[in-house]
C-alpha cells in the first residue's frame, strides 16, 4: 500500500513536470538537484550512483558523494540517466521554418560574398523547429547561413555569413545566445560539370573545361577577398578611421584573417577537401571542414593540419555507385582511428531529431560508445572553442542537460527531465499536442 | 561518349554487378538457420530458435530442428530474425523514370517497362533488410502511372525482378504535387490542375470516362455474345484501360496525399465510382482522419517523422503511425528514398516512443502490414511455415539503432552477407584499379604512336607534358550521382 501510495505520488510530480509550460522560471526552485542517477559526465569516467546540482542556470556540482544544498528540489533519479544535452553542429535551426515557403525561409542570402551577415539576427525564437529539437535532448545547436540545402535559384553562395551558437529556449535571442559569431561560412566552389536545374527539374551536363574555368575564377575572387580584408585588417590596426574607408563586409572579415575566427568550409569531394586546405593552409586562416563525404581520402591531410570535421549524418548514400554500401556509416569509425577530430551533424532543420540515431548508427559501425556520444557534445563544442560553456557536465558549464531513461541516442529512449540553461523545460511541442488533440477526438 | 566515359561507365556497371556475387540463380541450397531469436511477427518471439528453408520457402520453424543433410547452416546465435522488410513506396531500380509530368493523366505509362536491374539501390537496400518494394511513379499527376511489386532479386535480370502473382497497381496523387505547387517552369503555362479543387474534378473526368469505355465495352460484347456479325468493336484507349481494371478491382490505387481534406476527397471519388482505395502513401495527416480510413478499410503507408519540408507536411507528426494503428488502420512506414529505405527497422521503431506501439506493432509496420496493404501477405511479411523464405538477420533487436543487417535472404538466396561484402572489398578495389590502368593505357596510344613517328629524332627527351595530367581530368565524372537529387524533392515538395 505505501509502495503504491509513493508511487502514485511519484507519478503526480512526473505529470506536473511533464506538463509544465515551455518556460517555468518563476516556479523553479533556487536549486535543483538529480540524485542517484548514472551520471555521463563525458569530463571522466561514468558515474554509477551520482548527483548533479544545478544553480543560477550552471551546473553547481557534480558527483559521486555530492550534498544536495539546503532547499533544492530533488529529483529521483534512479534508473535514469544523466548527460549533456546534445549539440547539433550544423543546423538551419530558426532560419528555416517550412522549407518549400520561401517567405518562411532565411537561411541564405542573396549573392556570393556577405560576410557579414549573421545567423543569430534571423533565429526566430518562436519557432516551431525549437522545442520538436529539444524534446529529442538537442539542447544545443549552431545555426549556419548557406548551410540549407538548395534554394530555389539554386545558391548558397561562397562567403555565406556567420554561424551562431545558442541554446535551444528562451524568449528572445538574447536569452538564448551562447556565442553570436563562432564561425564564417565559405561554400568552398565546386568543379561542377553535373548540375541540377530546378526550373526543368532534369540534370544538366556542362562541359569540364569550362566548369574548370568557373571553379578557377571563383577560387580567385576568395583570394581577392581574403586579400583585401588583409589589407584592410591591417589599416584597422595601424591607422586611425581617417585612413580607411569603412567597408562592412570586409571589417566582418577581418577576425578571420587575424585567425581569431575560424572559417566552417563546406565540401565533400576529396578534391575539394585538398584545395580547401591548400588554400587556408597558404592563406592561414583557421578552418573547420563541414560535410566531408570523402574525409577518409584526405585523413592523413586533415590529420597533419589538425583541421576538425563536421560530418553529414552518417544514414546517407555513397556518392559513388562503386563504394561500399557503408563508405558513409563506417566513416567516423575510421577518422576515429585516424585520430581525425570530428563531430556529426544534422545539417538540416526538421530532421535534426535524428542526430542522435545517427550517431548511434556510426557507433553500430564500429566508432566506440563514448566518441560516439562525444560527437554530438563535446567535440562540437571543442571544435567549434565552446567547450569552456557547454559539451561535458563539470561544474561551471552551462546546465545543458539531459535525464533520460537509457542511452540517449537510442530509438526509443525519452526524455525525462530537460534542463535548458538550468531551467527545467518541457517537453511540449506542435507534434505532441496535435497528437493529444487528435487522440481525443470522438468518433465520428 | 569518350572513351574514358565508356571504360568507367562499364568499370561501374562490372563493380556494381560483382559487389553482391549473388550464387547462381537456380541453385537452391537448404538452409538452416539456428540459436536464432526469431521475430516471427505472426506468432510471437521464439528464443534460440530454428527455421528450415527449402526449395525457397520456409519449410520449418520451430525451437529445434534436426539438420537435415546437405544443409547450409548458419549459425545466428546471438542474432534477431525477422521477416524481409517490404517497403511499400520506393523508386528504386526505375532508371530515373520516376515522373512523366508533362498530363495530369498519365496512365498510358508503365514502370515496368523501365525495370533497371543494374541499379546499385537495389542492392545497397537489400543490404538494409529491404526483400520486397512496391516500385512507383513520382506524384507529377492526379493519376499518374502504372506501378509493380518487386523482389530486389539483385543479380537477376529485370524480367525477373516482379513479384509474381501480386496485383499491379496505379499511382494517383493529390495536393501540392499534382497541383505543382513548389514546381513551375518559367514562361510557361500552368497545367489543369493547379488546385485541390481542379486534381478533384480531374479524377472525376477520367473515371468518367472509363465508366463510359467500360460500358462500350460491355455493351459490345454482350452483343458479340448475342451472336451479332460485323459488330465495329470500340476503339481502344490504353490510358483508360487501367482505369477500367481499378473499376474492376483488378489494379490497386496507391494515392499520395497529404492533407485531410484530400483524403476524404478521394475516399468520396471512389464511392461514386464504385472502386477502392486500397492505400494512401504518405498520408501525412491521416491521424486526422483515422476513423475514416478505418472504415473504409484503407491502408495508410506513411513517413516515420518527415515534417516542414512544405505546408502540406506542417502537420505532419512522429506519432502518426501509432495513432492510425490504435484506430484500427493497417499501416506501413515506407521510404521514398533509396537511402531512407536503408533502415526502415529504426523508422519502424519510432512509434514505438511516438505513439506506444508495442514491439511487434511496430515490427509490423514493415512487414506484415505493407504485405497486407500489396495484396502479398499470404506470400511474405511474416515467418511462417509456406512462406517465401524472405529473411533478414540482424546483430542486434532490429528495432535498435545499434542493428546491423547481417545476411539478406530472398526466396531462400542469401543476396546480401555482410561478411562476404566485406571480403570481397578488396579484389573489388583491384579491379577497379586495373579497368582504371586499361583506361590510362588506352587514352596514351595515340601519344606513343604519334612519338613512334616522331622517332628519327632519339635525342629529345620523353615530354613532361605529353604524360596525362590526372589534375585536369574530371576524376569519374561519369559515375558521379546527382547524391543531392533526393534531398532536393524532399525539400521542395516530395516529388518523388
Amino acid at each position: 500500500m505505501r509502495n503504491t501510495v509513493r508511487t502514485l505520488i511519484f507519478a503526480a510530480v512526473v505529470a506536473c513536470v511533464l506538463w509544465l509550460p515551455e518556460r517555468t522560471e518563476a516556479q523553479q526552485a533556487a536549486a535543483i538537484a538529480i540524485a542517484h542517477a548514472k551520471i555521463v559526465t563525458l569530463a571522466g569516467a561514468p558515474i554509477e550512483d551520482g548527483t548533479l546540482v544545478i544553480k543560477d542556470g550552471k551546473i553547481a556540482a557534480v558527483g559521486a558523494s555530492v550534498e544536495v544544498p539546503a532547499g533544492a528540489q530533488v529529483i529521483d533519479g534512479r534508473g535514469l540517466q544523466v548527460s549533456p544535452g546534445l549539440f547539433d553542429a550544423v543546423t538551419q535551426m530558426g532560419l528555416s521554418e517550412i522549407g518549400a515557403v520561401s517567405s518562411t525561409v532565411d537561411s541564405s542570402e542573396t549573392g556570393p560574398y556577405n560576410p557579414d551577415v549573421v545567423a543569430a539576427t534571423a533565429v526566430f525564437p518562436s519557432s516551431e523547429h525549437i522545442p520538436v529539437t529539444r524534446a529529442a535532448g538537442i539542447t544545443e545547436v549552431l545555426a549556419v547561413p548557406g548551410s540549407g540545402g538548395f534554394d530555389f535559384s539554386g545558391s548558397r553562395g561562397v562567403i555565406a555569413g556567420q554561424a551562431s551558437a545558442f541554446s535551444l529556449a528562451g524568449w528572445t535571442m538574447e536569452d538564448m545566445q551562447i556565442k553570436r559569431s563562432v564561425a564564417m561560412v565559405l561554400n568552398w566552389p565546386e568543379i561542377q560539370t553535373r548540375t541540377f536545374d530546378l526550373a526543368t527539374f532534369s540534370r544538366k551536363e556542362k562541359p569540364y573545361a569550362d566548369a574548370k574555368q568557373e571553379y578557377d575564377k571563383q577560387v580567385s575572387e576568395l583570394t581577392d577577398w581574403i586579400d583585401r580584408a588583409r589589407h584592410y585588417a591591417q589599416a584597422i590596426g595601424h591607422g586611425g578611421p581617417s585612413d580607411f574607408e569603412r567597408d562592412v563586409k570586409l571589417e566582418a572579415l577581418a577576425p578571420v584573417v587575424r585567425g581569431q575566427l575560424p572559417l566552417l568550409v563546406f565540401a565533400d569531394r576529396a578534391r575539394d577537401i585538398r584545395n580547401a586546405v591548400e588554400f587556408c593552409d597558404k592563406q592561414k586562416l583557421k578552418m573547420i571542414l563541414a560535410g566531408g563525404g570523402e574525409a577518409y581520402q584526405v585523413k592523413d591531410l586533415l590529420r597533419s593540419k589538425n583541421i576538425p570535421v563536421i560530418l553529414r549524418p552518417v544514414l546517407s548514400l555513397p556518392r559513388e555507385e562503386d563504394e561500399p554500401y557503408d563508405r558513409l556509416l563506417t566513416q567516423p569509425a575510421e577518422l576515429s582511428q585516424s585520430g581525425v577530430k570530428f563531430a556529426i551533424g544534422s545539417f538540416d532543420n526538421s530532421f535534426a531529431r535524428r542526430l542522435g540515431q545517427n550517431a548511434a548508427n556510426a557507433v553500430a559501425y564500429g566508432l566506440s560508445n563514448d566518441e560516439g556520444l562525444k560527437a554530438v557534445t563535446l567535440y562540437p563544442a571543442q571544435i567549434f572553442g565552446l567547450a569552456d560553456q557547454v559539451g561535458t557536465l563539470e561544474a561551471g558549464k552551462i546546465a545543458n542537460v539531459i535525464v533520460t531513461n537509457g542511452d540517449p541516442l537510442e530509438l526509443t529512449t525519452e526524455v525525462r527531465y530537460l534542463f535548458i540553461k538550468g531551467q527545467l523545460t518541457s517537453t511540449d511541442n506542435r507534434h505532441k499536442r496535435l497528437y493529444e488533440k487528435y487522440l481525443n477526438r470522438p468518433k465520428p | 561518349m569518350s572513351l574514358r566515359t565508356a571504360v568507367i561507365l562499364l568499370a561501374a556497371f562490372a563493380l556494381a554487378s560483382t559487389a553482391a556475387a549473388a550464387p547462381p540463380p537456380d541453385a537452391n541450397p537448404v538452409l538452416l538457420i539456428q540459436n536464432a531469436t526469431i521475430l516471427t511477427v505472426s506468432h510471437g518471439t521464439i528464443e534460440r530458435g530454428s527455421i528450415l528453408i527449402k526449395d525457397g520457402k520456409i519449410a520449418e520453424v520451430g525451437p529445434s530442428i534436426k539438420v537435415p543433410k546437405d544443409a547450409k547452416v548458419i549459425n545466428a546465435a546471438g542474432q534477431f530474425v525477422m521477416p524481409g522488410i517490404i517497403d511499400c513506396h520506393s523508386h528504386i531500380a526505375i532508371e530515373g523514370g520516376v515522373n512523366e509530368g508533362s498530363v495530369s493523366v498519365s496512365s498510358i505509362a508503365n514502370i515496368a517497362e523501365v525495370l533497371d536491374s543494374d541499379d546499385v539501390n537495389i542492392y545497397r537496400d537489400l543490404a538494409g533488410g529491404v526483400t520486397t518494394a512496391n516500385v512507383l511513379h513520382g506524384s507529377a499527376n492526379s493519376i499518374g502511372g502504372q506501378t509493380i511489386v518487386i523482389k530486389l532479386r539483385w543479380g537477376q535480370p529485370a524480367w525477373k525482378l516482379p513479384f509474381a502473382g501480386a496485383l499491379p497497381g496505379i499511382k494517383f496523387a493529390l495536393g501540392e504535387n499534382p497541383k505543382r505547387s513548389n514546381f513551375s517552369i518559367p514562361g510557361q503555362p500552368k497545367r489543369y490542375p493547379a488546385s485541390r479543387m481542379g486534381v478533384e474534378e480531374t479524377i472525376r473526368g477520367a473515371f468518367t470516362e472509363a465508366r463510359d469505355y467500360k460500358n462500350s465495352w460491355e455493351a459490345y460484347n454482350k452483343r458479340v455474345a448475342a451472336g451479332e456479325k460485323n459488330l465495329i468493336p470500340p476503339r481502344r484507349d490504353l490510358r483508360l484501360e487501367p482505369l477500367v481494371e481499378v473499376l474492376e478491382g483488378k489494379r490497386y490505387v496507391h494515392s499520395h496525399c497529404y492533407r485531410e481534406d484530400e483524403i476524404l476527397m478521394l475516399l468520396r471519388v471512389a464511392k461514386e465510382f464504385g472502386f477502392k482505395v486500397r492505400t494512401f502513401q504518405h498520408v501525412l495527416e491521416g491521424y486526422k482522419v483515422a476513423d475514416e480510413l478505418a472504415a473504409a478499410g484503407v491502408g495508410a503507408s506513411t513517413f516515420s517523422d518527415w515534417w516542414a519540408y512544405k505546408v502540406e507536411a506542417y502537420d505532419a507528426i512522429p506519432y502518426n503511425a501509432a495513432l492510425m494503428t490504435k484506430r484500427g488502420v493497417v499501416v506501413s512506414i515506407n521510404s521514398d528514398d533509396a537511402a531512407e529505405a536503408t533502415h526502415l527497422n529504426q523508422e519502424a521503431a519510432k512509434s514505438m516512443k511516438f505513439g506506444g506501439l508495442t514491439h511487434e506493432e511496430a515490427l509490423k509496420l514493415v512487414t506484415l502490414n505493407p504485405a497486407m496493404q500489396l495484396g502479398i501477405d499470404k506470400r511474405v511479411g511474416s515467418i511462417d511455415v509456406g512462406k517465401d523464405a524472405d529473411l533478414v538477420i540482424y546483430n542486434h533487436d532490429p528495432l535498435s539503432a545499434y542493428a546491423v543487417a547481417q545476411k539478406t535472404i530472398v526466396d531462400g538466396q542469401i543476396l546480401f552477407d555482410r561478411d562476404r561484402d566485406i571480403a570481397g572489398r578488396g579484389a573489388l578495389e583491384k579491379e577497379k584499379k586495373a579497368l582504371l590502368e586499361k583506361e590510362k593505357a588506352a587514352e596514351k596510344k595515340p601519344e606513343e604512336k604519334k612519338k613512334e613517328e616522331k622517332k628519327p629524332d632519339v635525342t629529345k627527351k620523353p615530354d613532361a607534358e605529353n604524360k596525362p595530367d590526372d589534375k585536369n581530368k574530371p576524376p569519374s565524372a561519369a559515375v558521379t550521382r546527382d547524391s543531392g537529387e533526393e534531398m532536393i524533392s524532399r525539400r521542395n515538395g516530395g516529388a518523388l
